[in-house]
């Protein structure tokens, strides 16, 4: 599903670099990411998403090489098959909850605001428990449930690949597992690929593969695994 | 369309998110777009209004002085009084054969409406109908127009008691009680402000005329200080009337020549071209006492100063535009950026660039269509009530 071999991603004129030799994720697969802050995990999402691009390197999802795309196609890409999560939650907070999850639809021309599109995004909003809430705007929700409309918002395109970046690092520990469970659950059911950032060890056992970022440069084709 | 749509729709949903920030831009494009416009439309208004009167006035002649003061006072019953001219010259314009003359009296008023005095002529040469009562024609009876009636609570059968000039000038004019016998129909112009009586009655005002108890009667004797044949004089004492009515109307009379009691200007309606130059060319003497005034030359005059004073405005306005624009420019780019991750939201998530471009675009499309929509609006209504406007602001 997920294809990385020698990529290499500079910025700042060099101050910072990311070598990331090979990576392999399979579909369906569950992956948690863990290492240190400004190790570069977020930079190797962005990349994976297409949005940063290597110096040099490739990078393929379901075998669609991101370089190859022009950055329209990419982006229409991103929103078709791919699902982000963010740590700040990155809701809009002038719209409300129906209007936050339906998002990605009213911002491409490559997804239409249908009937289905609208009765996926009810149902998942009744599925993290969210219903009730469809019309308040999102300034009116605790932060847990800020998460679960980020997360929904991320599942609503029925993306194949999932990258969620620290999702639970601004929640309770009653919220942050739920809210993993949610993106594992999805994964599971459409058998999607799912790779999550992580600072929270209490979460690895959630993963079945655990990728530690530290060692990620040494490992030639499916990084460091454990379980 | 979708895109339109979509774009149009979370453009909305912001701008009302942050209604205060959108009503302030709204509000202020509104208003600096409608105020060149609506100045234009009132000025334009304004100037047909005053233009309208002054064209049916052919000629206005009274004493020598500010032929806008005359003007004003003649026509909008407006501007002090200028000074006066002798009703004489209303005989000498009749016996000329040239043109007829209508005299006006304007000096006093009954709280803020002007106490027009003048004949009966000047009713049908402004095409003035009764509403209501009938039309004065005695000596301390007057007409109201249909403004001074509403103003004032007027009916015929009503009193109105002209103002004093001033109340602490023992010497001065005394008030007179009006007898109201007619109301005008509304003629949308200064006649709609104005109190009518006959110029004789205005000259009662003025003091010129009074009624008094008889002196020849045995009752007055006290008030008597010297009989010398027909001359009888007397002292403060003798009770002069402040209400002309119908047992007191004979004592009322008028001291020295008529001709030479004051009015404030003649209106002068020549028969022909041909007369109109001849009694032009009467006044052209500068030993003349008296001017004679197209009014409207006099309105051009005047307008051609307002046209130069609203073109010096609008360019005013012009600079405040501009430097409200470039406010309102600033505030969207400083919107923007402030909403740089919800961008960066939109953009990681995939949205595309169009639409994002789209989205913020519509924020300022639907902004500024609000407030040019809101300034349409007030000019039409400017366009619409205007005239009434400057109808109230004329007769008030």
């Amino acid at each position: 599903m997920v294809e990385v071999s020698d990529v290499l991603f500079r910025y700042r004129e060099g101050e910072f670099e990311l070598r990331v030799p090979g990576l392999e994720l399979a579909r369906g697969e569950q992956v948690g990411l863990i290492g240190p802050s400004g190790s570069g995990k977020t930079t190797l999402l962005h990349l994976v998403a297409g949005i940063e691009q290597p110096e040099r390197g490739r990078i393929a999802v379901d075998g669609t090489a991101m370089s190859a795309l022009s950055d329209a196609s990419r982006r229409a890409f991103r929103i078709r098959k791919l699902g982000l999560v963010f740590q700040e939650f990155a809701l809009l907070e002038h719209l409300s909850v129906l209007d936050n999850v339906v998002l990605p639809y009213r911002i491409t021309p490559a997804l239409s605001l249908d009937a289905t599109a609208r009765d996926r995004a009810r149902s998942l909003m009744e599925r993290v428990g969210l219903a009730e809430a469809a019309d308040r705007l999102v300034t009116h929700l605790s932060q847990g449930e800020r998460q679960r409309v980020a997360v929904c918002r991320a599942l609503v395109t029925e993306p194949s690949l999932l990258l969620a970046d620290e999702p639970t690092g601004n929640l309770d520990p009653a919220n942050k597992f739920r809210v993993i469970d949610i993106l594992r659950d999805y994964a599971k059911e459409h058998d999607a690929t799912l790779l999550t950032v992580t600072h929270d060890h209490d979460l690895l056992g959630r993963f079945p593969r655990v990728i530690d970022f530290q060692s990620i440069d040494s490992e030639p084709s499916r990084g460091k695994a454990s379980s | 369309m979708s895109l339109a749509k979509d774009s149009l729709y979370l453009a909305w949903c912001y701008l009302r998110h942050h209604r205060m920030k959108t009503v302030i831009l709204v509000a202020a494009i509104a208003t600096i777009s409608f105020l060149p416009v609506g100045l234009n439309v009132l000025v334009a208004k304004s100037a047909q209004e005053l233009m309208a009167r002054a064209e049916t006035t052919p000629l206005l002649i009274g004493a020598r002085g500010s032929a806008l003061e005359l003007v004003l006072s003649a026509l909008y019953f407006e501007s002090d009084p200028p000074p006066p001219a002798r009703h004489g010259e209303v005989d000498r314009i009749l016996e000329s054969g040239l043109a007829e003359a209508i005299p006006l009296h304007v000096r006093f008023r009954v709280r803020d409406q002007p106490i027009v005095g003048t004949t009966l002529e000047y009713l049908d040469f402004r095409g003035l109908r009764m509403e209501a009562g009938r039309r004065m024609v005695q000596l301390g009876e007057c007409v109201v127009g249909a403004e001074a009636a509403r103003v004032l609570d007027l009916a015929p059968g009503d009193v109105v008691v002209s103002s004093p000039e001033s109340a602490f000038d023992l010497g001065g004019v005394y008030p007179l009680e009006l007898t109201v016998v007619g109301v005008l129909a509304p003629a949308f112009g200064p006649d709609d402000a104005a109190v009518f009586v006959d110029i004789k009655t205005a000259w009662v005002i003025e003091g010129i005329g009074h009624g008094h108890q008889d002196l020849a009667k045995a009752r007055a004797e006290s008030a008597v200080l010297s009989r010398e044949g027909d001359r009888i004089t007397a002292n403060a004492s003798v009770v002069e009337f402040n209400r002309i009515t119908d047992a007191n109307r004979e004592s009322f009379h008028f001291h020295g020549d008529r001709s030479g009691h004051p009015v404030s200007a003649i209106i002068a309606v020549p028969h022909d071209v041909k007369s109109r130059g001849l009694l032009m060319g009467r006044y052209a003497s500068p030993d003349e006492p008296s001017q004679v005034v197209r009014p409207a030359q006099s309105m051009t005059e005047l307008l051609e100063t307002v046209f130069t004073v609203r073109s010096y405005l609008v360019a005013a306005i012009g600079v405040v535009a501009i430097a409200t624009l470039a406010t309102a420019s600033l505030v969207f780019m400083l919107s923007f950026r402030l909403r740089a991750r919800e961008i960066d939201t939109m953009i990681k998530i995939g949205g595309a660039r169009t639409s994002i471009v789209a989205i913020l675009a519509s924020e300022v499309v639907v902004v500024v269509s609000m407030g040019l929509g809101l300034a349409g609006l007030l000019t039409l209504l400017t366009e619409r009530f205007g005239s009434e406007m400057i109808r109230v602001l004329l007769t008030s």
